[in-house]
């Protein structure tokens, strides 16, 4: 999985009152131009090729090949490619909720003000974020093993025998640990700065009129933080659909339980990298891009929707 | 997508607020001593797994297999774990770390930069094409960056780009995230008028920029910039598909081609390195999450979004 990263989508307040001074100019592009020039070249460029690609076969004979749509109709028929779809949207359906659900109680929990040590709290379970998902997936990796691991030792301490966490019925459940460990604290920390920055004179107001911890929280925190709680599912919602790094980094611990195209993400890597299927490989990313950004934009909608 | 707050109950509690009570401040709470006790039952879920980590990265290859998980083995090869890890295969792992370093450098560092221009820029100017690139960046981010990533190998790949630093390198310098962090920030900190003052004493844009907004910014930009260098330092997924040859590998490439040598035949098996090098990998991170504390978390605040 991609690293996530932190709220992006809420627009910031409208550039400072145009009132005053209404000269628009060209000065803004000699700051902004080095970013757009980037972004041109790593965002844009790429997709506008993709596209290019996906529209291309490569055949042994004749070459390089314009074959129309062909490649998308191969995908949707394309058991592999849907069988990953399906698994990373389990994962999203199962993984998502506990993982955001975590972060906000542990966010009301920093912010209600009634824990002893809170500082310490909200840095230490921040702190898997520093961890690469590499060095994340390796010691929760040998952690899962029955061999050096800790399920080992349980088992031989306590003469049980707990699941294979590497076996196929178990290895999803395993890798949304791991994504889990990694981005409670991050999920935390943006909810938790969403909380601080809610006006005190509405709690006051809201004391005065004898509202209780709980209907403080349920008409009070949650709908004020309800911008960051949609950003970050959208986030996390990309961050389900692009599961790459866990399961690759698993891999070699848990060779029949993951295959290379395990997730959609890796199946583009593998038709890629070891395919050399180009164009297919370029097809399939744009189909999962798109339905990627149909989610996300309906949980937007949906979110975003007064009492919805 | 602005996080108004909207608060409807206690409507009428407002306009009593002009006397404001002070009898029992919301702000001091008692505490409560099971929601402590929950909180630190996932403490111990974050902790455990850099525990074992700590402790693993004491036992030798032999004291791996046959100790518990959780305590340490009989010998204590910390020491040698480390001397090991830097000097298996000629060093490769000391070269892995200037190489991540690199990239932090350039990578991280040029992406806060342009960050930094660019949130300024739409914070405090007026110029035509500003609606569309805050469309066109918030649109991208959508777009899942491994759906990018083939057409990005085989652009760079014409380009004669891949298997250098530079294929690593260009893809990090653009942090859409930074670029909305700034444009919030220089909106909150740098006062017009204080830019109208600076040019009406006949200061260059660019000195203006330097002089007076460059130092109002800066909390903004170690936050940025701490971001922007775990992204570059914990990436994985670039370097993958962009370098072929270990010796421009990041820490993270390197530790999972050592954790993966012990599955090919004939590989040599090293965990207790690829232990002590993952331990080696983050404390960098975290340490400069813990002592910058103070600043990104302000940083960050800021840059969240407000009434």
């Amino acid at each position: 999985m991609t690293t996530l990263q932190p709220p992006v989508a809420a627009e910031p307040r409208p550039a400072p009152p145009p009132a005053k001074r209404d000269r628009r100019s060209w000065t803004g592009w000699g700051f902004i131009g080095p970013f757009v020039a980037v972004f041109a070249l790593v965002f844009l460029a790429p997709i506008l090729y993709s596209i290019y690609l996906s529209l291309f076969r490569d055949q042994l004979i004749g070459g390089n090949q314009f074959v129309g749509l062909d490649n998308y109709t191969r995908a949707f028929q394309d058991d592999a490619f849907w069988a990953a779809v399906g698994r990373v949207a389990l994962f999203l359906v199962v993984q998502v909720p506990i993982m955001l659900g975590i972060a906000l109680l542990v966010a009301l929990a920093l912010d209600s003000g009634r824990l002893y040590g809170k500082s310490f709290f909200r840095i230490t379970i921040f702190l898997p974020y520093a961890v690469p998902a590499v060095v994340a997936t390796l010691m929760w990796g040998f952690m899962y093993g029955t061999k050096y691991g800790l399920v080992g030792d349980i088992n031989s301490a306590f003469g049980v025998q707990l699941p294979d966490l590497l076996s196929p019925d178990w290895v999803l459940a395993s890798i949304g640990n791991i994504v889990t460990w990694e981005f409670v604290g991050y999920n935390m920390l943006i909810f938790y700065s969403a909380l601080r920055v809610i006006p005190t004179s509405l709690y006051e107001a809201a004391e005065i009129d004898g509202a209780g911890q709980w209907r403080v929280i349920s008409s009070i925190k949650l709908p004020a933080i309800r911008g960051a709680i949609v950003i970050a599912t959208i986030f996390s919602i990309i961050g389900s659909f692009q599961l790459f790094n866990e399961p690759s980094i698993l891999r070699p611990l848990a060779l029949n339980s993951i295959t290379t195209d395990y997730t959609p993400n890796f199946y583009t890597y593998s038709l890629s990298f070891n395919g050399q299927q180009h164009n297919y490989s370029a097809t399939v990313a744009i189909i999962m891009g798109v339905i990627t950004m149909i989610v996300a934009y309906a949980v937007q909608l949906r979110g975003m929707r007064k009492g919805a | 997508m602005s996080t108004s707050v909207t608060a409807s109950p206690a409507k009428n509690g407002a306009a009593r607020l002009r006397t404001p009570r002070k009898a029992h401040s919301p702000g001091k709470p008692r505490r409560n001593v099971l929601l402590t006790v929950l909180m630190a039952l996932m403490v111990l879920y974050t902790v455990v797994p850099l525990i074992w980590l700590v402790i693993n990265a004491t036992k030798t290859q032999s004291g791996l297999a046959d100790s518990n998980g959780l305590w340490f083995a009989h010998d204590f090869a910390l020491w040698d774990n480390i001397r090991d890890t830097f000097t298996y295969h000629d060093g490769i792992f000391g070269r892995w770390l200037l190489n991540t370093l690199l990239y932090v450098v350039l990578g991280a560092g040029g992406a806060t930069l342009l960050a930094v221009l660019g949130g300024y820029a739409l914070a405090k100017f007026q110029f035509p094409g500003k609606r569309a690139i805050f469309a066109l960046v918030i649109g991208a981010v959508a777009v899942p960056g491994t759906a990018l990533a083939v057409p990005t190998f085989l652009m760079f790949s014409k380009m004669g780009l891949t298997d250098t630093p530079w294929a690593v390198i260009i893809p990090s310098l653009v942090s859409p995230f930074g670029l909305y962090l700034m444009w919030v920030f220089a909106a909150e900190a740098i006062p017009t008028e204080l830019l109208e003052a600076a040019r009406m004493d006949g200061a260059s844009e660019v000195r203006t920029f330097f002089q007076v907004a460059l130092p109002l910014l800066a909390p903004g930009i170690v936050t940025v910039l701490l971001f922007t260098t775990v992204a570059t330092w914990n990436n994985y997924f670039l370097p993958l598909i962009m370098l072929k040859d270990p010796d421009w590998y990041p820490l993270t490439l390197g530790l999972s081609a050592w954790s993966s040598q012990a599955q090919t035949i004939g590989g040599d098996v090293i965990f207790n390195l690829v232990i002590t090098g993952s331990l080696l990998t983050i404390l960098p991170l975290i340490a400069a999450f813990l002592f910058l504390q103070k600043y990104w978390q302000s940083g960050l605040a800021a840059g969240s979004v407000k009434e």
